[in-house]
């Protein structure tokens, strides 16, 4: 199913900016959040989830190492040449939100030097609780917060918890060892988000991410509703 | 300040403020001019030294490829003058950096000011041009002149490797900012003089740019890139 490439080929239409997006370019689904709330494992557990039917690829965004395209690398949720690493210059909001280029380009690379792709997930260096995707980077995002964090941050709201597609809360198998109330932190949710989707997860045990890997193909039969 | 050109015409001063904005979504915010590597081996530790980094890269590496952005401007084959950014960068990893931000470059300002000359381009060099050329493309599809583009090209060579020492090393920024306004006179000394460079480059050919050099920022690039953990990617 994956094509191997030694070295990656450079996209062919290098610069093309978004209007000019293939009609079959992968759907991309933004991953943000706090540093430390599970970003990578989720990335990690929707590629074991997703990849025995869907072309996948990675783009992660390290703050200063490569631990996270290495980290996948090493779980071998993919093979190496479907996961590319970009550097954000101390600042990761700025690479997915203000300024693009780096990851559009590395998206183009994957698109063009691994045959056609269904989904190429995007994860944001941890951050804080204001960042959010480009809608010219991501078609989706999703947020992931942790309990252990403390169960006021779904009160706190800001862009992340209140407009991602989805708010991914991981960690739940903690709440009780850090006194963490679920379900005032599912209310206070709610009430920041509206009808926007809220999962609950506990990646340690892999509880929960079968939901959000159905949450990905939903986007995914979505997107192909109205391209058709 | 409005340019005027030979033609006596002047270029838009709104027009010049999209293209020289440090928010123009070009790629640069991930990379610090080689301050990152500079920092690191105690070339810069403050301000002063910060300040006589800038000077350093403003009049060497800075003038050249100052230069080539007033030349690709003027209408100099873009072919021709990635050949000469390349002979004149020893680096292997500051070439590929040039032409990543030249790609990355090359998708804001097909994007800002559609352009039938930098769809070409993206077509036929799929693996981009180097990025002062592709910012005197972009400046020519804004209708800037070449001394437009020179004066983007000479503010990048000093204000990248400031914003990135902010972040590195704590600058205060008002100091920075005050950096910026002192090496002013030297930014407009560097764009005269690199306009006239690619004057003589039309008569004489492209042998008449500028070959000025700092081997240091070269060492410190291929050392650079071979660190596993960076803020930025050169």
């Amino acid at each position: 199913m994956h094509l191997y490439h030694e070295h990656a080929t450079p996209p062919p239409h290098a610069g093309s900016p978004k209007h000019t997006r293939g009609r079959h370019s992968a759907l991309r689904i933004g991953l943000g959040g706090p540093v430390g709330s599970g970003k990578t494992a989720t990335v990690a557990a929707l590629c074991r989830s997703l990849n025995e039917d869907l072309d996948l690829a990675v783009v992660t965004n390290d703050i200063y190492t490569r631990e996270d395209a290495e980290f996948l690398i090493q779980e071998a949720v993919l093979p190496p040449e479907r996961i590319t690493a970009v550097e954000t210059g101390a600042c990761p909001h700025t690479a997915i939100r203000d300024d693009i280029s780096a990851n559009l380009e590395a998206i183009e690379t994957l698109e063009n030097s691994g045959g056609p792709l269904d989904l190429i997930l995007v994860e944001s260096g941890g951050d804080n609780l204001t960042a959010t995707f480009s809608q010219g980077l991501v078609d989706a995002q999703i947020f992931v917060i942790d309990v252990a964090a403390g169960d006021d941050i779904p009160r706190k709201g800001g862009p992340g918890v209140t407009t991602a597609d989805l708010l991914v809360i991981n960690k739940i198998d903690l709440a009780r060892y850090v006194g963490s109330d679920l379900e005032a932190m599912a209310n206070d949710a709610k009430a920041q988000r509206g009808e926007l989707p809220v999962m609950f997860t506990s990646l340690a045990r892999t509880d929960g991410i079968d939901e959000v890997a159905q949450w990905a193909r939903q986007q995914l039969h979505l997107r192909s509703r109205h391209t058709v | 300040m409005l340019t005027n050109t030979a033609a006596g015409t002047s270029s838009s001063k709104a027009m010049l403020l999209v293209l020289a904005d440090g928010r123009f979504p070009s790629g640069n915010h991930a990379h610090s001019g080689g301050a990152e590597a500079a920092v690191h081996l105690g070339q810069i530790t403050n301000a002063n030294s910060l300040e006589s980094f800038c000077r350093a890269r403003l009049n060497t590496t800075g003038l050249v490829m100052t230069a080539v952005a007033a030349a690709a401007a003027s209408g100099i084959d873009a072919l021709l003058l990635d050949d000469a950014v390349d002979a004149r960068t020893p680096s292997p990893s500051l070439r590929a950096t040039g032409r990543k931000l030249g790609r990355q470059l090359l998708r804001a300002a097909r994007a800002t000011w559609p352009d039938t000359s930098l769809d070409r381009l993206a077509t036929e060099r799929p693996h981009g041009l180097h990025q002062p050329i592709v910012l005197g493309l972009a400046a020519a599809a804004a209708g800037l002149h070449r001394e437009d583009a020179a004066a983007v090209s000479a503010y990048e060579t000093v204000n990248s490797p400031i914003s990135a020492a902010i972040r590195l090393l704590g600058i205060d920024p008002f100091e920075a900012s005050g950096i910026l306004a002192r090496l002013a006179p030297e930014l407009d000394a560097v764009t005269a003089r690199a306009v006239e460079s690619s004057e003589r480059a039309e008569r004489h050919g492209i042998t008449a740019l500028p070959r000025t050099a700092t081997p240091l920022l070269e060492i410190n690039a291929e050392w650079h890139a071979t660190w596993q953990r960076r803020l930025f990617a050169s």
